[in-house]
C-alpha cells in the first residue's frame, strides 16, 4: 500500500527531517510510527498525504508514484486517504453532521447516500446522538471521535493518524485505538504516529521507530514489493 | 486507486452542487446584512454614477436632435446691394432644393429689430443713415438635419457675390454636438475607472472572506477538495455582490430620474417642447445587471486566484 523508496526530506531551513527512509506497508496492515519529538513522524505522514513533497526518493501509494502527481491531481490522491490530527480540525461554524459530511459533499455524493454514510460513520464512533450538536459543545474525546468519523466516512483505503490520542486520558486513548483496530479489521490500512509506547504495546500492532529522521527499528513483517506501476 | 462515489447522473449532481453552493453563499451574505449592504452600496454608487451620466447625455442628445431643424442661416448682403437685386436673389434661393423658406429683412426692419434687441434704441436715433445691410434669413429643409449638410449650405451661400457674410445662427448646436462627443468619451473613461474600482472592492471583500474561512479551506484541501470546489462559493459570493449592487444601482438611478423628471419637464415646456426624460429601458436594465454580475465574478476570480494558493495545509 505504502512504499517509501530511499526518501529524504529537507525543510527549507536546511534541516533534514527524514533521511534515506525505506519502508513497505502492506495493504490491510496496521502499524504505529514512534520516535522522540522531532524524529520526523509528522513529516513522514505529511509526505504520504502530499502535504509536503520529498526532497529525494520516491513514494508509491497503492502502486502510484506520487512524484508523478501534479499539484492539481493531489485532491484525487487525498480522497483515498483519511487523515486524523491531534488537533482535530473540526469546523465550529456548522453542526457535527455537516462536519462529517464534508468529504462526501466534496466528492459529489447524493443526498440520501450522504445521510446514510454520515450516520453510519457517527454510529461507528458512538456519537450518532450528537449529529445535530455544535462541535464546540462536545468534549475533547468526542471531538476527536467526530474527526475520526469524518476521516472514515468516505471509506478510504488508508487511514493516517498523527497523535490522535495526544491530549486524551488513557481510557479514551485506548477506546480510540480500538476504533482504529476495528477499521483495520474491515480492510483499511492504518498508520498511526504516537509516542504512547504502553498503548502501542497493548495494541499488538507492529511499530516503526524513527530516530533523528532515520528508521531505528522496523517492526513491520516483511512483504514482497507491491507491484509498481508507472 | 479508484474509490469514486456512485453517481447515477453526474450532470444533475454537478448542477445540484452549484445550486447548493450559490444559495449557501447567499445565506452567508444574508446573515451579515450590514456588511453585505455596505459593500453592495459602494458597488451600486460606482455603477449608478456613470449610468446617470449616460442617461443624462442620452437625453440631451435626444433633446438637441430636434433643435437642428430650427437652424437658420443669416445672409448679410453687401450694403450697396439694392432691394430689387436682393428680392431676385431671394426668389432664386426659394427654389433651392435644400431650402424651405427665405425671409426678407430690409434695412428698416433690420434696424427696428436691432433697436428692440440691443436696447441701443436712443443711440441709434442719432445715426443719419441706416448702416445695416439687407438680410435674408434662410431656413434649410428639415431633411438637412445633419450639421455637415447645413454647414455645406452655409459655405455655398457664402460664395454668392451679393452675400457679404453667411452665418449659421445656431453655431452653438454644433458646439453642443462636440461637447456631447467629449462628454460621451469621458463617460467611457469614468466608467472604466469605476469598473476597476468595483473589481477592487469585490476583490478586497472576497480576500477578507477567504482569510476568515482559512480554516475551512485548509480542511477542505486536506480531505481532497479540488480547487474548483474551493473556489466556487467565493465566485458565487462575488456574483451575488454584483447582483445586489446592480439592483441597488438600478434603484438609485430610477429614484434620481424620478426626482429630476418634474423640473425637467417644466423646463422643456418653457421651450415649447413636450420633452420627457427617458429612463432605463428593459434592455439597459438587463445590461446593467449583467455587467455588475460580471464585475462581481471577475473581481472575486482575481482575489481567489491570488489568495487561495496561499492557504495550504501544513
Ligand atoms: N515546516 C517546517 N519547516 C522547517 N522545519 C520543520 C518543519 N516541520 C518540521 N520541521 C522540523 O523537522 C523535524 C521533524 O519534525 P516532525 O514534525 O516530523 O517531528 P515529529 O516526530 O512529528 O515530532 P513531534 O513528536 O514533536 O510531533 C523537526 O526537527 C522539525 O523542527
Ligand atoms: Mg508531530
Amino acid at each position: 500500500m505504502i512504499h517509501f523508496d530511499n526518501i529524504s526530506k529537507r525543510y527549507p531551513g536546511g534541516h533534514d527531517a527524514l533521511s534515506r527512509i525505506n519502508l513497505r506497508l502492506a495493504k490491510g496492515q496496521m502499524a504505529f510510527l514512534t520516535g522522540h519529538s522531532g524524529a520526523g513522524k509528522s513529516t513522514l505522514l505529511k509526505l504520504i498525504a502530499m502535504i509536503e513533497r520529498p526532497t529525494r526518493g520516491q513514494i508509491f501509494l497503492d502502486g502510484v508514484n506520487l512524484n508523478n502527481i501534479s499539484n492539481r491531481k493531489i485532491p484525487y490522491i487525498r480522497r483515498n486517504i483519511g487523515i486524523i490530527f491531534q488537533n482535530h480540525h473540526l469546523l465550529y461554524d456548522r453542526p457535527v453532521f455537516d462536519n462529517v459530511a464534508m468529504p462526501l459533499i466534496i466528492q459529489g455524493y447524493r443526498r440520501q447516500e450522504i445521510h446514510k454514510r454520515v450516520r453510519a460513520a457517527l454510529n461507528q464512533v458512538g456519537l450518532l446522538n450528537k449529529e445535530k450538536s455544535d462541535p464546540i459543545t462536545l468534549s475533547g474525546g468526542e471531538q476527536q471521535r467526530i474527526g475520526i468519523a469524518r476521516a472514515i466516512v468516505h471509506k478510504p483505503l488508508l487511514l493516517l493518524a498523527d497523535e490522535p490520542t495526544g491530549n486524551l486520558d488513557p481510557e479514551l486513548s485506548r477506546e480510540i485505538m480500538q476504533l482504529f483496530a476495528r477499521f483495520n479489521q474491515v480492510g483499511t490500512t492504518v498508520l498511526i504516529a504516537s509516542h504512547d509506547l504502553d498503548l502501542i504495546k497493548q495494541m499488538g500492532a507492529p511499530a516503526i521507530s524513527l530516530h533523528n529522521g532515520q528508521v531505528e527499528h522496523n517492526g513491520l513483517p516483511y512483504t514482497a514489493g507491491t507491484p509498481v506501476s508507472r | 486507486m479508484r474509490n469514486s462515489p456512485p453517481r447515477k447522473n453526474r450532470f444533475s449532481a454537478y448542477l445540484g452542487n452549484h445550486l447548493r453552493v450559490s444559495f449557501a453563499s447567499l445565506g452567508r451574505l444574508y446573515v451579515q446584512p450590514v456588511a453585505t449592504l455596505m459593500t453592495a452600496a459602494v458597488i451600486a454608487i460606482a455603477l449608478a454614477l456613470p449610468m446617470g451620466l449616460y442617461i443624462a447625455l442620452d437625453n440631451v442628445g435626444q433633446l438637441s436632435s430636434g433643435w437642428d431643424g430650427s437652424t437658420q442661416i443669416s445672409l448679410f448682403l453687401h450694403t450697396e446691394v439694392k432691394t430689387r437685386e436682393a428680392q431676385k436673389l431671394m426668389q432664386r434661393l426659394q427654389k433651392h432644393k435644400a431650402i424651405k423658406k427665405v425671409e426678407f429683412i430690409d434695412k428698416d426692419k433690420g434696424l427696428e429689430q436691432f433697436k428692440e434687441i440691443s436696447g441701443f434704441g436712443d443711440a441709434l436715433k442719432h445715426l443719419d443713415s441706416n448702416p445695416l445691410p439687407i438680410v435674408l434669413v434662410v431656413h434649410p429643409k428639415m431633411t438637412t438635419n445633419q450639421p455637415d449638410r447645413t454647414s455645406q449650405l452655409v459655405k455655398e451661400l457664402g460664395k454668392n457675390k451679393l452675400v457679404e457674410l453667411a452665418q449659421l445662427d445656431v453655431q452653438w448646436v454644433k458646439r453642443l454636438y462636440t461637447f456631447l462627443d467629449i462628454a460621451n468619451r469621458s463617460i467611457w473613461v469614468i466608467s472604466s475607472m469605476l469598473a476597476i474600482a468595483v473589481l477592487l472592492i469585490v476583490g478586497n471583500t472576497i480576500r477578507l472572506d477567504i482569510q476568515n474561512r482559512c480554516e475551512e479551506i485548509e480542511v477542505s484541501k486536506l480531505i481532497g477538495a479540488s480547487d474548483a470546489f474551493i473556489r466556487r462559493p467565493f465566485l458565487y459570493t462575488g456574483i451575488w455582490y454584483g447582483l445586489i449592487g446592480g439592483v441597488l444601482a438600478w434603484i438609485i438611478t430610477q429614484i434620481s430620474l424620478l426626482l429630476m423628471e418634474d423640473p425637467i419637464h417644466r423646463l422643456a415646456l418653457l421651450y415649447h417642447s413636450d420633452f420627457r426624460l427617458s429612463g432605463l429601458g428593459a434592455g439597459l436594465t438587463l445590461l446593467l445587471i449583467l455587467f455588475s454580475c460580471s464585475l462581481g465574478l471577475v473581481g472575486s476570480w482575481i482575489a481567489v486566484r491570488r489568495h487561495l494558493k496561499e492557504i495550504e495545509p501544513s
